[in-house]
This record gives C-alpha cells, structure tokens and sequence, in this order.
C-alpha cells in the first residue's frame, strides 16, 4: 500500500514538516491538546471539530499536523489531574488515578506523571512506527474481528474489574452492575427501542461514559471534600525523594511501557475498541505480569506506566484504520475523517499515493509532536507538582467549574450538567460506603459495547453460541478470559489453603494476607 | 513563596483554557484568541473578505441584510449529531459555502447536539430557539424515522422548512469473496432462508434499515424476520463487511465508493430508478426484480415562528449556496444528487415521507 521506499518517504515527509510555519501548527496543537487533556470533559473531537472551522484557510497539511498534536497531546494531558488530584478528564484515564494518586499522596507525584509522560513517548513513537512499517498488514487483522471477537475482547477488559476490587469483592462487583447499566440508558441500537430513560428525552442519548467519567471522580471528590474538608486533615506529600524517577521506578516502568505499547496499539487498530478498553486491558497484564503486581492498587507505577502507555499507543492505532482505509475508530479519529473530506481528500488505500506529501508529513509530524510533548510536559512536572499546594477550596472550585463547563460544551444542553452533579452525588455515595468507583467507569463503557457484539455475534450465526469457541481468534481470546476470571480464584483458594495449613502448623505470622 | 510558585500555574491554566473557550464560543469570532493568535487572525481575515472583496472563487456579492436587519451577527447551523457523521459533514460544507462563496454576509458556523437520531437537537431548536433565525438545523429522511421510533414529542412539523439540499441513493454491496454475484442471487437465498442473510447497516429504524424492510416485502419475506445487524456509522459496517463478518451490507452510495473501485466490495444494486453515473454497471434494485426506489435526502430547518422576511432571506441565501461553483464541486466529490426544493415543496415532501416511513416501521415491527 504504502509503494516506494518507507524511509525516503518518510525523509521527505520530514522535508515537509520541518519548515518553520509547520512547526508553529505542530507545536500549537501539541500545547492545545495537552490542555485540553488537563481539562475535565474536553476532549480532542470536540475541540478538533471547534478549530475545524479556524482551519478552513489554512493548508490542509497545517491542519492535519495540527490535529496529529492535538491528537497525541490529549492524552499526554489526561494523566495529570488523574494523577495529582484522582479526578480524570477522560474516561481513558481513570485507570491511572488509581494508582497514580495514591503514588501523589506518597510524595511520588512527581514519578508517576514522569513516568506517564515517558511511556507516553515510548508508546507514541512506538504506534507510529509501526503505522509506518505495518499499516496494510495490521488492517487485515483488523479485519479478522467480527462480533464474537470484539465480544470476548470486551469480556477480558471486564476482567480487569478483578484487580480493581480494592477490600470488597461484592462491592466491586455491584460497582461494575451499576456501571453496566448505566451504559444500557438510552435508545438500544439494534432495535430503536427506549430503555431506562423513564420518558425523559434528554436522557434518550445515553450517558456518556466520559461523563461517568467526570461526575463520580471529579464532581464526587468536589463534594466528598467538601464534606469532609472541615473536619479531616489529610496531608499531601508534595514531594519524597527526586522530582523524576528513580533507578527501581525507571526499571520497573519499561516492561510495562512495553506491554501498554504493544496492548494499546492493537486495540486502537481495532475499529470497535478504543483507548479506554486499552487501558484497562493494560492493568490486566501489569495484573499479571508487573513486577510489584502486589502493591498494585495502592501505587505502583507500573499502574501508571501501562495503561497511560496503552492509551497513547491506541491512539496512534486508530490512525491505521482511519488513513488506510477511511474507517474511523474512534470519536476523535470520525472528526479527523470529516476535516479530510472538508478538504476535498478522501482517506483509503488512495490517499497515499494521490496525497504523499500530506500523509508522510503527517507521519513525521506525529514523531515530532511527540519529541515536543515530552520537552514540554517533563520540565512542566516540576510546575504541576505545585497544583498540590494551590490552596484546596480553590482547586476544588476549579474542577467543579471547569467540568461543569467541559460537559456543556461538549453537548450544548443544559440537562447534562445537571445529570454531571447527579453522577457526583453518586460518587460521593459510593465513597461514602467505600464502594470502588473504577469498576463503575468500566462497565459503563463496556456496558452497551459487551451487550451489542453479544446481539450482533447470536444475530449473525442465527443463535449459535459455539460461535464464541469455534472461530480461532476468538477462542483464544475466551481462553484468556477465563484465565483472567480463574487465576485469581484459585489463587485466593490456595491461599486461604496455605493459610489454614499455616495457622495449623502455628507460623502465622510470617504469612503476609 | 509557595502561593507564588503556583501563581504561573494558575496563569498558563486560565490562559490555555480561555483561548480554547473563546475558539469554542463560535458565536464570537471577532474576539481575539490569545494563544491561537495566528490561526485565529487568519480565519477573521477569510471571513472578513466575505463580506466586502469576495474571494476569488466567490459567486457574487454577499446577499443584502433584510429591511429587519437580519442577519447582523454569526448564524449557527445545529447538526443534530456527533461530529463526523452525514449531518455534521454536510453541515459543515454547507456553512463553509455560505462563508467562503461570499454569499452570507455574516460568518456562518456549526455546533453539534449528538443524541437520539437528532430528536435531542430537534426538541432545543424547538423549544429554545422558536423564531430565531440565527439558529438552523441541519437534518434528513432519517430523523423522520427516529422520531417515529423515538416516540418524539416534537415533531418536524413544529420547525419551519427552509430547503432540501443534497440526496443520495443507497447502494447494496456483499464483500469480495462472497457467492452472490448478482442480487438476483442474494434475493434467492434470502427468500430460501431469510435469516441466513445478515445485513449490515446503520442504526435500527434508519434509512439502511427500512431499505432493507422493504426489501423483504417486495421479495415476499416477512419484514419481521429479516436478519438486520446495526452499526453505530458507516466505518464499523464497512469494517464488518470488508472482514466478510455479514452477508451483505446497505449503505449510502457515496459511503463506501473506494472499496467499490478497489474491488473489496462487491456493488450489487442501487437504490435509484435509473442507474447511477457513477456507477453505470451496477442495476437498480427494480432492474433485479425488486421493485423498491428509494432517495434519502438531507436538509435545513428552521426553529418555529421565523418571521416571513427572514425565512425568505434564509432560503435565498441557501438557494445561492447551493447555485455557487463551490457547492457544484462538493455535490461530485461526495456523489450527492442536488434535490432542491424550498419552502412549502419541502414541506409536503417531509409529509409524504412520513406516511412512507411510518408504514414501513410499522410492518418491520419497530412501532405500533
């Protein structure tokens, strides 16, 4: 597909992109999007479609690089409120509070938005690469995925709920209940019909989990400090030990980075997945695989280190769907895919030999949009860090506005702040009653995704259900799944085993719970 | 020195955040945007021209402001979807040939209220912007038929009709290697054993859907039976279709051109009652033996109560839009068909469709 010679392509695509009005639109996107990845609510579709109308006189090659910054931006962004004061701005990054806030209250704040910003490179530059070098092979697997393949995939990102059940496995799984049905309001797919929406038109649309997102962990701290500001004191470490990392967390970051990067670029060339399933596929493995897997959950940067890889390499996956075959994959690449017809350009197999310059600049764009967001957002560690010490009734106040703000300007409609502070009260609820709000995010995600592949997989093989075991891909995926769903049972079997075998034998205290 | 230190911090946040919002707020384009200074300044100089000194490619001169003074600020066009689909696209086009081709005199711009088949976006126009002539929504055929399965309180009979733009016929493609070489073919399978053809398509209820429904009903199979999978956009359906997930796959002509000429899909049959131009060997669905034609089209509606003098204003400037070379050009790269109609033929065409769709719907059993 992609013809000629990859590198001397893509040295002219550098030829392109290295003069100095280029470079200014690189650079703008990389700061925008980096904002508005800090930024509860706003996301880069939105925000590509806003400045769409901005572009209209300006060379599509300038846009595009633009957007490739914002694209890559935004999900540098994400990780830092996440990270500082557990409020993500994306449900792509809610994965990473969990691990990463509790590493800000150790003082390793610093660590873990480091660690986010360099894997964050790594998976980048990493998801570039092989959009360069494997574009029209990774499309054809792609396309192997049908229904009963993108159903087990589903089902196996729900099984990271199993690492994310904190004390209580009940709790964790009411949590993910509730999740999965808020993800089923609205008008169902396949059939046209209204569910849960008790006649309530605004609420027709369903909620967004990128809502869920916002409303249970920034809306819900809001008010959960709120109420207990008075009377807790909690302190914050600003900083223990050096700003970055050190030696064990840079030896314990790169295997995950690894995994992250390779998990989030196969989701994000899957057209029906996306970069918060990637995430949560990339906690499964640090689950599995980390090598301070224990102290997952209660900071360690492995927790931070995939999933905020994960979901940088998605995005760079869902650029081989979008230019090699014109298929977005997901909201943002869908806006990428309407500025390219704006411009009279149709993404496919054609593009690239119609409109070399565009798309190789665009490749080498994203490689320096990347260069440029780990120079801009290391340093700015140093300056985030400080967000610890802005006095808390005003952060707080901040984050309220600027969610509030971002929901409304994401759907122009009123009802949706009002049903962001109901979701806030819900997370405040679930703090209260120490239930875990990750799960929650989850399976509003997954919910609707998870039940349509389901429909869609019985519907196409006419109620077959060996069509979950039966098709290759998807067999080994459902194998994956049930060691995902088994492997921490009998764990947990063998060590109440071990235990009593212990408690017999009188060693209690050498055995750790 | 610690509230010193987060005083930059503070800074940097409101200053990114402001410029991002002011970039937003579309319906202050003049206002200076601190970071985005160059891009900004060049899209005020591209919508200043419009005004005096049309571009080059302009039509004509920018049309005169009523004796009411409309319009005197930004006009916004609503489309009623995610950013990225059919509405937003032909939205943004639209507003682009207004802005560009010098035709409006004021900047026009887009704005998304996605939900609901466009019923979400219809129910605001309705009840927020009646006989405001600065707020416009795009749609199409397929919002009639959300509304009837959405069991909408409002209706389009509330808006005010101002034209019909561009149509599309649908196309029905199988992938590549599929045994159906021709829809005769497919026709038999699926009357020999309608659930055996899966097909793919847009959400339940929409154009794609009630293609399919009537279909089945012109081949003698029971429109209930009929085995339709519905994707979220034309991406996932084409993704399923190119993977040889379906049988069969419907879709708006235009959609999936490139996969017709690269050979991933194989056309079938179209929608039109004579064969397409741009597709001179591929039949109509009546040449197979269906006798089903059916045109989906999208098109401007405006809130209730629009006083006669800006309708009349409004449905001049899209009349000119739509003449403009600009426009000629989009409808061919697109493979749209121009459709024009205004006003009260708008109108009656809404009408009709509706009785259409509802019978349909009806007999796929989607509504009672």
């Amino acid at each position: 597909m992609f013809g000629g010679d990859i590198w001397a392509n893509l040295v002219s695509g550098f030829g392109v992109v290295l003069t100095p009005q280029h470079l200014f639109f690189v650079m703008l996107g990389v700061v925008i999007g980096t904002a508005i990845g800090v930024l509860p609510g706003i996301g880069p579709s939105l925000t590509i479609s806003l400045l769409l109308p901005v572009t209209f006189g300006l060379e599509p090659i300038s846009a595009f690089v633009m957007f490739g910054g914002i694209f890559y931006g935004a999900m540098y962004g994400g990780s830092t409120t996440s990270i500082l004061v557990n409020t993500p701005g994306e449900s792509s990054s809610v994965v990473t509070a969990i691990d990463g806030f509790q590493m800000a209250k150790k003082g390793r704040g610093g660590a873990a938005l480091a660690t986010a910003a360099i894997g964050s490179f790594f998976a980048g530059t990493f998801a570039t690469l092989m959009l360069m070098l494997m574009a029209p092979l990774l499309v054809r697997f792609a396309l192997q995925f049908g229904a009963p393949e993108y159903f087990a995939l589903m089902l196996l990102a729900l099984s990271a709920v199993t690492g994310l059940a904190g004390q209580s496995a009940p709790k964790a799984f009411f949590a993910t209940l509730l999740g999965l049905g808020l993800g089923m309001v609205g008008i169902d797919l396949q059939t046209g019909q209204a569910r849960f929406t008790f006649g309530n038109l605004n609420l027709l649309g369903g909620i967004d989990p990128v809502m869920v997102a916002i409303g249970l962990f920034a809306v819900g701290e809001v008010f959960w400090a709120a109420g207990t500001l008075k009377r807790t004191f909690e302190e914050t470490v600003t900083l223990r030990g050096s700003l970055l990392m050190n030696r064990e967390e840079w030896q314990r970051s790169w295997p995950a980075w690894v995994r992250g990067s390779v998990i989030g670029f196969i989701v994000g060339v899957l057209p029906g997945a996306g970069a918060t399933i990637a995430s949560f596929l990339s906690y499964n493995a640090e689950q599995r695989f980390a090598k301070g897997k224990a102290e997952l959950g209660k900071g360690a940067i492995e927790g931070v280190a995939g999933p905020e890889a994960a979901n940088n390499a998605s995005a760079g996956g869902a650029l081989v769907p979008l230019l090699a075959l014109g298929i977005p994959g997901s909201a943002t690449t869908a806006v990428m895919l309407v500025a390219f017809q704006i411009y009279g350009l149709r993404p496919g197999p054609l593009l690239f030999q119609q409109q070399a310059d565009l798309v190789w600049g665009l490749i080498a764009s994203l490689y320096i949009a990347n260069l440029a967001l780990l120079v801009l957002n290391l340093p700015m560690v140093r300056m985030w860090i400080k967000l610890l010490d802005v006095p808390k009734p005003m952060l707080y106040t901040g984050i309220l506005t600027f969610s509030l703000l971002g929901v409304y300007a994401d759907t122009q409609n009123t009802f949706s702040m009002v049903l962001l502070l109901l979701l806030g009260l819900l997370g405040f609820l679930l703090r209260r009653y120490d239930f875990p709000l990750a799960p929650v995010v989850l399976g509003a995600v997954l919910g609707p995704l998870i039940e349509q592949e389901f429909r869609r997989s019985l519907a196409i093989s006419v109620s077959d259900y060996s069509v979950f075991f039966t098709r290759p891909l998807a067999l080994v995926l459902m194998m994956l799944v049930m060691m995902s769903f088994l492997v921490p049972l009998f764990n947990a079997i063998w060590k109440a085993s071990r235990r009593r075998a212990s408690v017999a034998a009188g060693t209690v205290g050498e055995i750790e719970d | 020195m610690r509230r010193v230190c987060t005083l930059p911090l503070m800074a940097w946040i409101s200053l990114l955040v402001t410029s991002i919002l002011l970039a937003g707020c579309t319906t202050m384009p003049a206002a200076p945007v601190p970071v985005e200074e160059a891009a900004a300044t060049e899209v005020a100089t591209e919508v200043a021209t419009g005004e005096g000194a049309a571009p080059a490619t302009a039509a004509g001169a920018a049309l005169a402001p009523t004796a009411g003074g409309f319009p005197s600020k930004a006009i916004q066009i609503m489309a009623p979807a995610n950013p990225g689909g059919g509405w937003d696209t032909t939205a943004r086009l639209l507003a682009q040939t207004l802005t560009e081709s010098g035709i409006s005199p004021v900047p026009v711009e887009v704005f998304n209220v996605p939900g609901a088949g466009g019923t979400i976006g219809l129910a605001q126009l309705v009840s927020q912007n009646a006989g405001d002539p600065y707020t416009l929504m795009m749609m199409g055929r397929v919002m009639v038929g959300s509304i009837l399965t959405n069991q909408s309180p409002v209706t389009l009979a509330e808006t005010t009709p101002l034209a019909r733009l561009t149509a599309e016929y649908e196309i029905i493609v199988v992938p590549k290697d599929s045994p159906y070489q021709t829809m005769e073919e497919l026709v038999a399978a699926f009357q020999a054993n309608p659930k055996s053809i899966a097909w793919a398509g847009g959400s339940a209820g929409g154009t794609d859907h009630i293609l399919v429904g009537q279909i089945a009903k012109a081949v003698g199979v029971a429109p209930e039976g009929v085995n339709y999978i519905a994707y979220s956009g034309g991406g996932e359906a084409a993704a399923a279709i190119l993977g040889g997930q379906v049988a069969a796959g419907v879709s708006g002509v235009g959609e999936w051109t490139d996969f017709i000429a690269s050979g991933e899909m194989r056309p079938l049959a179209v929608s039109s009652a004579d064969r397409l131009e741009a597709l001179p060997d591929v039949p109509t669905l009546t040449e197979s033996g269906v006798d089903v034609v059916l045109l989906n089209w999208r098109g401007v509606v405006g809130p209730p109560n629009l006083s006669e003098e800006d309708k009349a204003w409004l449905i001049n400037a899209l009349t000119a839009a739509t003449e403009s070379a600009q426009w000629q050009e989009i409808l061919a790269t697109n493979g749209w068909d121009n459709v024009f109609q205004t006003g009260d033929d708008f109108a009656a065409t809404l009408a009709e469709d509706n009785a259409t769709i509802s019978a349909v719907l009806k007999e796929i059993g989607l509504i009672e």
